[in-house]
């Protein structure tokens, strides 16, 4: 038998300290549903999503029960959109969007993402269309979640579609300001995006990947925050060790649901998302990892060497404890979606300047950060410009979710309820990149992109 | 397939018998069994085999659920892979069923 204490850790992780499989989520390939007709292609989309993920839900709560351990989140992502509804010659694809929510809906998961383009170096008609229709898709669905992918390190970055995309997020805020702007919350603009994450609002079934596949995110910044309540006033060296020993026994838990969660679907495991995905709730914060490192508030100096500190150990725990890992892979930073970020925000001592800082050493980017409703259309743009530049010049993805919160200003609270959370509107640089944005074009790829 | 059986409450005379009553209803075997006292708590983990088990796993937790309301104390029942997988660096390729 496994050793006592060895049981009583695991159980005390999962009953105290708010360990969880954040999210099972199958891949599902939509390349074969493509049809001229789309109403034709918009049945096989559903056929196939229905067919495929039909015993989802049902199976990963089984697991559950049988483990022991939660399984928040049940999510499907499909092929980009644009690569699919291209061949209809259709000029809105709201009707595939309404398609991919009605099937989410029918298999039981919260969120399916993959309405989506990949716009890095650019656009085809397909893709223009599925952008002019996000405001309209995200406004109509209660379940899709889409993407852009705007740059990668071996393409640069297209600065028609970030400008695009600054504008779109605008009218998407526009569309849904009945609902404090939701509709931003299920749209990421990416950098270096992957085939492969399960998190949402950025999964999407990449083009290399098999029809179907099973990829897993675990979660746990509360284990790892307990974990080191026990080394407190030690050498940082202990720090690294004991958040790589907690994150192989996180990963593991994910490991073993994946393995189990394919096997009875009978669809390949594809990977782990090696992740730390804090929640609003008390005890479950990244932000309240970096203060127990030694910070007095989460975004005062030493908070970008700490999550770097974070990040690095939480992969190397986490490879060991997985066949493949995937995804997105580190401490996920969204403000909303953070008890101790909001905390850190409303105290002044995070600003988004650190949390841009932030990103350039942690998983993704920009993240649920409500910005005045008056924000400027090039300003958004600008900021998804700079974080495409720090994910496509450190090969990392990085990517940009904010919300212009229609009529609020600096300060102002946005609710969005659940898992999405709450977040205080923070204050943005109020001067101007109209000029820079105008330009258009692209960023070349930078010099070390070329490595053939 | 094996699993974990996790009895934690105030210690009272019975636990132990009230416990492996259930299994031995659901044809459960106790492989092995640990206990102590924790911060005035009485804290017992048994490995039991469900091989034999009459009646699906969801029953049996129901059981052990109606058996910890009726001794006032928290019983909880996993599949001893999870310990396993987290715990020991050489787990792999095992099953639940």
């Amino acid at each position: 038998m496994t050793d006592m204490k060895s049981i009583l850790e695991t159980i005390r992780m999962i009953e105290k300290e708010k360990l969880d499989i954040r999210t099972v989520t199958m891949g599902i390939s939509l390349l074969d549903c493509a049809h001229e007709d789309g109403a034709r292609a918009r049945e096989r989309i559903y056929k196939k999503i229905t067919t495929l993920a039909r015993d989802l839900v049902a199976v990963a709560d089984q697991i559950e029960e049988e483990l022991g351990i939660p399984i928040i989140n049940k999510r499907i992502a499909v092929t980009p959109i644009s690569l699919i509804a291209g061949a209809t010659g259709e000029e809105d694809y709201t009707a595939f969007a309404k398609t991919l929510d009605d099937a989410a809906e029918a298999v039981g998961v919260n969120f399916i993402g993959g309405f989506s383009a990949l716009v890095e170096k650019g656009i085809s008609n397909s893709d223009r269309i599925l952008m002019k229709s996000l405001p309209g898709a995200l406004a109509s669905t209660q379940r899709v979640c889409a993407s852009v992918n705007v740059g990668t390190t071996k393409a640069g970055i297209n600065m028609d579609a970030v400008k695009t995309m600054g504008q779109t997020i605008l009218d998407v805020a526009a569309m849904t300001r009945d609902q404090e702007s939701i509709g931003c919350a299920k749209l990421v603009v990416f950098a270096n995006a992957v085939g492969d994450n399960p998190f949402m609002a950025g999964a999407y079934h990449g083009v290399g990947e098999a029809d179907a596949v099973i990829n897993v995110g675990v979660s746990g910044p509360g284990v790892i925050k307990a974990a080191l309540e026990r080394v407190r006033d030690q050498p940082i060296d202990v720090v690294a060790r004991v958040i790589k020993e907690t994150a192989f026994k996180i990963t593991r838990a994910g490991q073993l649901v994946g393995e189990e969660v394919s096997r009875r679907l009978g669809v390949p495991f594809g990977i782990m998302d090696l992740s730390l995905a804090p929640t609003p709730e008390i005890g479950d914060s990244v932000a309240r990892i970096l203060e127990e490192i030694g910070l007095e508030a989460c975004g005062t100096h030493g908070t970008t060497a700490a999550l770097a500190l974070l990040n690095d150990a939480v992969k190397k725990g986490g490879i060991m404890a997985s066949n493949h890992v995937g995804g997105l892979s580190g401490a996920f930073i969204p403000v909303s979606e953070d008890e101790g970020m909001i905390a850190a925000v409303q105290g002044g001592a995070l600003t988004f300047d650190k949390l841009e800082a932030m990103t350039c050493v942690c998983s993704v980017g920009l993240d649920m950060i409500a910005i005045p409703g008056d924000t400027r259309a090039a300003t958004i743009a600008a900021m998804i410009a700079d974080e495409a530049a720090i994910g496509v010049i450190n090969n990392k993805t990085t990517a940009v979710r904010v919300i212009p919160a229609w009529g609020k200003t600096t300060g102002d609270m946005v609710h969005f309820g659940g898992l999405l959370g709450y977040a205080p509107v923070m204050k943005v640089n109020s001067f101007g990149s109209e000029a820079f944005i105008r330009r258009g074009g692209r960023i070349p790829a930078p010099v070390h992109s070329f490595k053939n | 397939m094996k699993a974990i059986v996790n009895v934690v409450g105030r210690d009272r005379l019975g636990i132990i018998a009230e416990v492996s009553g259930v299994l031995y209803q659901k044809r459960v075997n106790i492989l092995d069994l640990s206990q102590t006292i924790m911060e005035d708590y009485f804290t017992m983990v048994m490995l039991v085999d469900l091989g034999q088990m009459e009646g699906s796993f969801k029953s049996l937790k129901e059981s052990l659920r109606a058996c910890s309301e009726k001794i006032g104390m928290s019983i909880r029942i996993q599949e001893e892979s999870i310990f396993k997988a987290m715990h020991q660096v050489n787990f792999g390729g095992e099953t639940l069923d």
